[in-house]
């Protein structure tokens, strides 16, 4: 690893301050992904800014929401009675992420800042429509993802909590890849008064997406069979070594109606 | 040269590191804890986990500056002064829960926060699961689980005096 300055300041104000006056400075949150890229030497910052003491972790729920601080850890997120209870595909959805001593350190806003095209968490927060609160703005979960590991973030912007709308049903399911347990191809399922909200991780080339044809079907009728026959086009999606293109297309299909038939 | 201080199992430390200094680092090579070891460097084998704070996690997955303040324990804290064995060691000795040894110290780690973090009892599946992140290349999981589901009793009854 290359030697870098260390800071852990103690206010917001400060953090940005750091990650805004200098390119090269970047933000740690539970560095999960950060310290093994920074092991692997694919990154030389030269600052990293610990904010583990801006008091980002917490979760609370608010009306119709639930409110997560951009600090709060995998684990915490999983054994959450109210997750459990409000939004149990997000609960599940963080059980899956890593190994047990992974979600002990790892945060959601670390996850939806790095934006991995097979992170789980991106296809919880555009499916349940989520908004990212930042040191300075509020951004919309459509708006948030711009593509593989590219956020709206601008430089030196820090998350300091996701903002959840609490749908009638929702449900997570993941295909992994069986020896570094990213999805293959994970979908979220959240169903709104308004209408149902699909999104789809680890497949697109352009990272997470919403299945609008699904969602159109599933708003008229939410259940697996609903899906049937909705075929996904194969040009947009990644082909690597554990998958083809096609085989996501079709696992697309199959790991959505196993999501709908959890939530339903 | 920035310096940490952190209590690790039971006795306070001030250590000069670098930024990138990672914890196992420091534990290894700044305190002679060699029982703490480095399998993959990829974040993936477990055998470097200690408990930072109680909680189990990957000694190289995280900075030394980061565990500032904070309680370690390690694979060197768990027996007793007097040499008497955790229940969980003994029950990895007892039912053979090692092989080359390589990954013992992370997997007894692992091991000890999962049973405190389930006092309720552990199935089979939730001891396998929970070892997802500790990986044994002599495939010697059937042991491990055994010696796991045997310790749980022990730890819960030892906590409950």
């Amino acid at each position: 690893m290359y030697d870098f300055t260390y800071q852990k300041p103690s206010s917001l104000a400060d953090a940005v301050k750091v990650l805004s006056g200098d390119m090269e400075a970047k933000a740690l949150a539970g560095g999960q992904t950060f310290i093994p890229v920074l092991k692997q030497r694919l990154n030389k910052p030269s600052t990293v800014v610990d904010l583990s003491k801006l008091g980002l972790s917490g979760i609370t729920v608010a009306g119709d929401k639930i409110v997560i601080g951009a600090m709060t850890r995998h684990a915490d997120i999983a054994s959450n009675p109210d997750i459990q209870a409000k939004i149990p595909g997000l609960a599940h959805q963080a059980s899956l992420i890593g190994d047990e001593a992974v979600r002990h350190r790892g945060t959601m806003g670390g996850s939806l800042a790095n934006n991995d095209p097979a992170a789980c968490y991106p296809s919880a927060i555009l499916a349940l429509g989520g908004t990212i609160k930042t040191d300075r703005r509020s951004i919309a979960a459509d708006d948030f993802f711009q593509g593989m590991f590219t956020t709206a973030l601008e430089q030196g912007e820090i998350i300091t909590s996701i903002e959840l709308p609490i749908p009638q049903k929702s449900a997570y399911e993941k295909f992994r890849n069986p020896a570094s347990r990213y999805a293959i191809v994970g979908v979220f399922v959240a169903k709104h008064a308004s209408g149902v909200r699909l999104a789809i991780t680890g497949a697109g080339q352009g990272g997470v997406f919403r299945h609008t044809e699904m969602e159109k079907a599933l708003s008229a009728n939410f259940s697996p069979d609903a899906i049937n026959g909705i075929v996904t086009p194969a040009d947009d999606l990644n082909s690597d070594i554990h998958a083809s293109s096609e085989y996501r297309a079709h696992l697309i299909g199959v790991v959505s109606k196993r999501a709908v038939a959890k939530a339903a | 040269m920035p310096q940490v201080t952190l209590t690790v199992n039971g006795k306070q430390h001030t250590v000069e590191v670098e930024g990138r200094t990672l914890l196992v680092e420091l534990l290894r090579e700044k305190l002679g804890l060699t029982g703490t070891h480095i399998g993959c460097d990829t974040s993936q084998c477990g055998a470097c986990v200690v408990h930072v704070d109680g909680i189990s996690v990957k000694s190289c997955t995280q900075l030394a500056l980061q565990a500032d303040g904070a309680k370690v324990t390690t694979i060197e804290g768990l027996a007793a002064a007097d040499g008497t064995l955790h229940p969980m060691q003994e029950m990895f000795r007892e039912h053979h829960a090692l092989q080359c040894g390589f990954c013992t110290p992370g997997m007894v780690m692992t091991a000890i926060d999962l049973v405190e973090s389930h006092p309720a009892g552990l199935t089979e599946k939730e001891i396998r699961e929970g070892l997802e992140g500790n990986l044994c290349r002599c495939t010697g999981y059937h042991n491990i689980v055994k010696a796991i589901a045997a310790a749980h009793p022990l730890m819960h009854a030892k906590a409950a005096e």
